[in-house]
């Protein structure tokens, strides 16, 4: 053993770490089994590397995990699809661990392999090893072999069939309540592959079995159900059997499955289709939107305009309307938080008329809600509204809002509303702006949270980027400039930030002419904070100014700060003088 | 205790009262032995099955016990041949292995200290073999899964010119040193292995590592999650789900559900919490989960009631389904009612039809589907009623002893002072009430008490049974021993065994 070459050192410790006591090296191992494969070639990997895996499989969760993984794309280093199945019996034994991670990754390993296997492969291995786990002695293979039928099926013959119908149907009556929930979930998946006429039978009762089970987590398992298998019946049979389902569903009598119908609604609306979504689903929406629950209402209340798109005007405002009219009042703030972020959507489908006579009012309700979530939500899709009823009509209650977010006392809210001004300003145009929200902006500048007056500067550039620098040499810099003299340095430092943000945006002549000497101005400051951060902006500065601006100005101000006493300011001027010669060596 | 009563009762047909003996202890003390605080047990509980036994102690342990009897007959057989009459084997167990679960915590945001005492433990579901149990102290559970490890040799390792082939017992230490060695001089083995081209046979000299099982087993426990982080008060209880994913932890003021597999959130449930905490009367004390109805569960109040509630009604359980308290009798007022009419722990029992609730005096069967009051009460400390002042003077008052039922649903259990603890009879028409010491000769007691009027008053009522079932104990002056209470207890699933913590010794008794 001591015999091996020079070259091939590194592959054997790679071999050797499979069994290291430290479970990063083993892990390491296992990540670069394809390296180890190649090196033993393909027959020693199905005679040896593989069955060596399957025995070693006690090992860490995070190492059955890397190797489920790493098995899934072995096939090439096996010798190819036709010896596909020698990767089958490790990852049967993966498939039973109880960490649901390594599982769940075994299964989509097995999937892979199974999606490339020959056919005849399948019957002879794949089929066997579904039917070992859906017969094992602890739930954790049982529950592994639900996700497993899809595969297995389409390539069975026709007795086998029956039986993994059979089998899967047994799965959904199993003891374990995990099991019962992994075949609900996966029922879509088997479904898709079984014959139509099976589908009608077999499959429904199955499903009618679990839409009936006592857990509430199997039931609302088998409402994503309903959309999979809506999608895979004729119409008529989904009306017949699943729009049923539905309706009893959006009426169970444990919220978490009428939040699921909820939650689902679109994808249940899109299985039935738009007729019956019409006839049938509008009763059970209503219900949903008026539903004891909060957390039920929130998911409704999302959906609105989703669903509003599916039926006609007419039904929208016949029905619709009044929910949300109800919802915009709603005790729960984050019902109505949900409802504005949505609700702007709902212009288009109503058109423009209806929106004004109602949905205008209860836009303008939720505008002035207590909860600044509410009206940070509406203002956020204020382009919607735009385009639906114009600024004007909006203007009146909007300035109102704006301007008691930009004074909330929660500084995220003072943040969420910055974030928005660009958009705002670029809806209502500059001489609404200049008006009404200038003052606002510079204000934010004088913020106590540094967050606050970290995003204004941001948002003083994106002004000025927005309307031109010939209006932000107006409205902007004298503003800016004013306060580079306020008492307190971390403002005055905000000011800086504030220039060395708006230079580029501004061009090189207004730099020069008007940033730079207050720049240089702010070289003489008393706090070093101030001084090596002038540093920093003049270092910014470099490249958008002219060479001789820097040879006369930036330098001697840079050299001076670079003999500062304080060691902070020297070696930030020290820096922006090298990069400044860099510059100098460049051009 | 075997008095004129069960003569009586016998014909009528409720179950005979059982004959308790004495089957096992593990850590007994001896005579004079002083018990370590952090040895005190702390919590019992059997899993589902009946073959594993847990305890938890102040000193953050939990141990685990596994039952001998079904898995071989040797053991049992000597206590087969000693006993007179034909009984079945009874529930014996071995100690299995134990665990430090939780350590002493400082919270240092809040200036608290953390003990590391086992207030609960849960078994989850078994997989695979192994065992699942959830663990908690104060504030942080634990899930935890104790498995058995063949253990391994690893020999026939590429890199190994110490040791010769099949040596079989190649320390893993000389191997890191041998590849760490290579790293170091040679680079990272990663980056040259991809230069290489495989010839298409592969390399003949590589091979790989043998592993040689050995029949020695090691039992590991292994931390798999650590649920923190969600109670500002105490966890009194934890309680799984029978949909075998979810849990509650209940803390004086709140009820969380999680998920099993997901530790970094949680859903509030149940808030009593008022807005103001000067408004606060009344503090949850034991919460548990329906046996098989997923969307159900019970908790108590130290107001005594209990309040069964429905996970389908609302995300916030705050309004119950149903209300179970007994109305106090009028004019019986006094300083300490609200004291005793705590619960310190309720029960279901195993078919979720009863609710069985400790508080200080009593013991309460509840019938869920009839909330008008119980349907039985046991009197369990009723003679301490004239000395609830000496009581509440040492603390007393508050110990929170916890009960059981039997898997048959047919008895009840509860602990007491002096390491007594007491069974009672649930089915109509018994009247079986004993007492019993944790020690090796649990009928002792009986011995002394008189068998005065017991039949006479037996019989008056249901409801007050046996009121002062020992008054021989209260007469001679030892009995009352404040400190040797025993708290903790827990009845096996499925067979008629008992078991017990007195300060560090776990007690097992069958019949």
């Amino acid at each position: 053993m001591a015999m091996i070459e020079e070259p091939l050192y590194p592959i054997a410790v790679l071999i050797d770490e499979l069994k290291n006591e430290d479970i990063q090296l083993r892990l390491n191992s296992i990540r670069r089994l394809s390296t180890i494969a190649r090196a033993l070639g393909d027959e020693r990997t199905r005679k040896e590397l593989i069955p060596f895996l399957s025995e070693n499989n006690d090992d860490d969760d995070e190492v059955l995990l890397a190797m489920a993984e790493e098995l899934g794309v072995f096939i090439p280093y096996v010798g190819g699809v036709e010896y596909a199945n020698v990767l089958l019996p490790p990852l049967e034994t993966l498939c039973t661990v109880e960490e649901t991670c390594v599982r769940d990754k075994a299964v989509e390993s097995l999937c892979r392999i199974g999606a490339q296997m020959r056919e005849q492969d399948l019957v002879e291995y794949f089929i066997p090893l579904v039917k070992r786990l859906a017969a094992g002695e602890w739930f954790t293979a049982r529950v592994s072999s639900c996700g497993l039928f899809h595969i297995a099926y389409s390539s069975a013959p026709e007795t086998l069939k029956t039986e993994l119908r059979t089998i899967y149907s047994q799965l959904c009556q199993d003891d374990m309540p995990m099991v019962r929930r992994s075949a609900a979930t996966n029922l879509g998946k088997f479904a898709a592959t079984v014959e139509p006429a099976h589908l009608k039978t077999d499959i429904m009762s199955i499903f009618e079995d679990l839409t009936q089970d006592d857990q509430d987590s199997v039931r609302l398992l088998a409402v994503e159900g309903c959309a999979a298998l809506g999608k895979l019946l004729e119409p008529q049979e989904c009306v017949a059997h699943i729009l049923p389902v539905i309706v009893s569903f959006s009426q169970d009598k444990s919220w978490r499955v009428r939040y699921m119908v909820a939650n689902q609604l679109y994808e249940l609306c899109e299985a039935v289709g738009p007729e019956p979504t019409r006839s049938d689903l509008v009763p059970s929406y209503v219900r949903l939107l008026r539903d004891n629950e909060a957390e039920v209402r929130i998911a409704a209340a999302g959906k609105v305009t989703k669903f509003c798109r599916i039926l006609n005007p007419e039904l929208s405002i016949q029905h619709i309307l009044p929910c949300v009219k109800e919802l915009s009042t709603d005790s729960s703030q984050h019902v109505r938080s949900a409802l504005a972020s949505v609700i702007m959507g709902m212009a288009p489908v109503l058109g423009k008329d209806a929106t004004i006579e109602q949905l205008l009012p209860i836009f303008l309700s939720l505008l002035k809600d207590e909860f600044p979530d509410v009206r940070l939500n509406i203002i956020s899709k204020l382009d919607q509204v735009n385009q639906v009823i114009g600024i004007d009509l909006l203007s009146q209650s909007l300035l109102p809002a704006i301007v008691e977010l930009a004074e909330d006392r929660h500084w995220r809210v003072r943040l969420a509303i910055i974030e928005y001004i660009p958009l705002l300003a670029s809806q209502l145009g500059v001489g609404f702006f200049d008006d009404k929200l200038g003052a606002l902006c510079m204000q934010w500048l004088k913020d106590k949270v540094y967050s606050i007056r970290d995003a204004a500067a941001n948002n003083v550039k994106r002004l000025a980027e927005e309307f031109g620098p010939e209006w932000a040499m107006q409205h902007i810099i004298p503003q800016v400039l004013d306060m580079t003299n306020n008492s307190h340095y971390l403002y005055r430092m905000t000011i800086l930030h504030a220039i060395s943000l708006l230079a580029p945006v501004m061009g090189p002549e207004i730099t020069c002419s008007k940033l730079l000497p207050v720049v240089i101005n702010a070289s003489k400051d008393r706090v070093p904070n101030i001084k090596f951060n002038v540093a920093k902006v003049l270092q910014s500065l470099i490249p958008i100014v002219d060479q001789s601006v820097v040879e006369k100005t930036i330098r001697p101000c840079l050299v001076e700060l670079s003999e500062d006493p304080d060691v902070d300011v020297r070696f930030f001027a020290n820096q922006a003088l090298q990069s400044s010669d860099q510059v100098m060596m460049s051009t | 205790m075997n008095g004129g009563d069960e003569v009586v009762a016998a014909p009528v047909g409720p179950p005979q009262p059982l004959e308790w003996k004495f089957s096992q202890v593990f850590g007994e003390r001896t005579a004079g032995e002083e018990v370590q605080e952090v040895d005190i047990i702390s919590a019992i509980e059997f899993d589902k099955t009946g073959d594993h036994l847990a305890t938890g102690d102040r000193g953050g342990r939990v141990v685990l016990f596994e039952r001998t009897d079904t898995k071989d007959h040797g053991s049992s057989r000597r206590d087969l041949e000693r006993t007179d009459y034909p009984i079945g084997r009874h529930p014996e167990f071995r100690y299995k292995t134990e665990f430090q679960s939780h350590e002493p915590e400082f919270d240092y945001l809040k200036s608290l200290e953390i003990e590391e005492k086992i207030n609960k433990i849960r078994w989850c579901q078994t997989a695979n073999g192994a065992l699942f149990l959830l663990s908690t102290n104060d504030k942080t559970i634990k899930f935890w899964k104790v498995q058995e490890k063949k253990i391994k040799k690893i020999s026939c390792m590429n890199l190994d010119p110490l040791k010769a082939v099949g040596n079989g017992s190649v320390a893993s230490s000389s191997n890191s040193v041998c590849s760490k060695s290579y790293l170091a001089n040679g680079g990272c083995p990663d980056k040259s292995s991809n230069d290489f081209s495989f010839p298409p046979g592969g390399i003949p000299s590589l091979r790989l590592p043998m592993v040689v099982t050995t029949h020695e087993t090691n039992l590991m426990a292994r931390c798999r999650r650590v649920y923190a982080h969600a109670h500002d008060y105490h966890i009194n209880s934890i309680s799984n789900n029978s949909d075998g994913e979810t849990f509650i932890s209940a803390d004086d003021l709140r009820i969380n559900l999680w998920n099993l597999e997901i530790s970094s959130q949680s859903f509030n449930i149940v808030d009593v919490k008022p807005a103001n905490m000067e408004d606060l009367t009344e503090v949850i004390t034991s919460a548990e989960f329906h046996p098989t109805h997923c969307n159900t569960l019970a908790y108590s109040s130290s107001k005594g009631s209990i309040r069964l509630i429905d996970l389908r009604q609302s995300a916030l359980c705050d309004s119950h389904a149903k209300l179970f308290e007994e109305q106090e009798a009028p004019g019986s007022r006094s300083f300490f009612t609200e004291i005793i009419a705590s619960i310190s722990d309720i029960k279901f029992g195993q078919d979720g039809r009863y609710i069985l609730s400790r508080d200080y005096m009593t013991l309460k069967l509840w019938d869920i589907n009839m909330d008008s009051g119980p349907v039985s009460t046991f009197q369990v400390h009723e003679y301490l009623r004239p000395k609830l002042c000496d009581l509440y003077e040492n603390d007393s008052i508050f110990d929170k002893f916890e009960c059981c039922l039997s898997g048959d649903g047919l008895r009840v259990a509860t602990g007491s002072y002096s390491n007594l603890f007491r069974v009672f009879g649930c089915a109509p028409g018994t009247t079986e009430a004993t007492t019993l010491e944790a020690s090796k000769n649990p009928m002792r007691r009986q011995v002394q008490t008189p068998s005065r009027p017991s039949r006479s008053l037996s019989s008056i009522t249901r409801v007050v049974r046996r009121g002062a079932e020992n008054p021989g104990v209260d007469a001679n002056g030892n009995s009352f021993d404040f400190t040797t209470k025993l708290l903790h207890l827990a009845w096996h699933p499925t067979e008629h065994s008992i078991a017990c913590a007195a300060a560090n010794s776990l007690y097992m008794y069958y019949a």
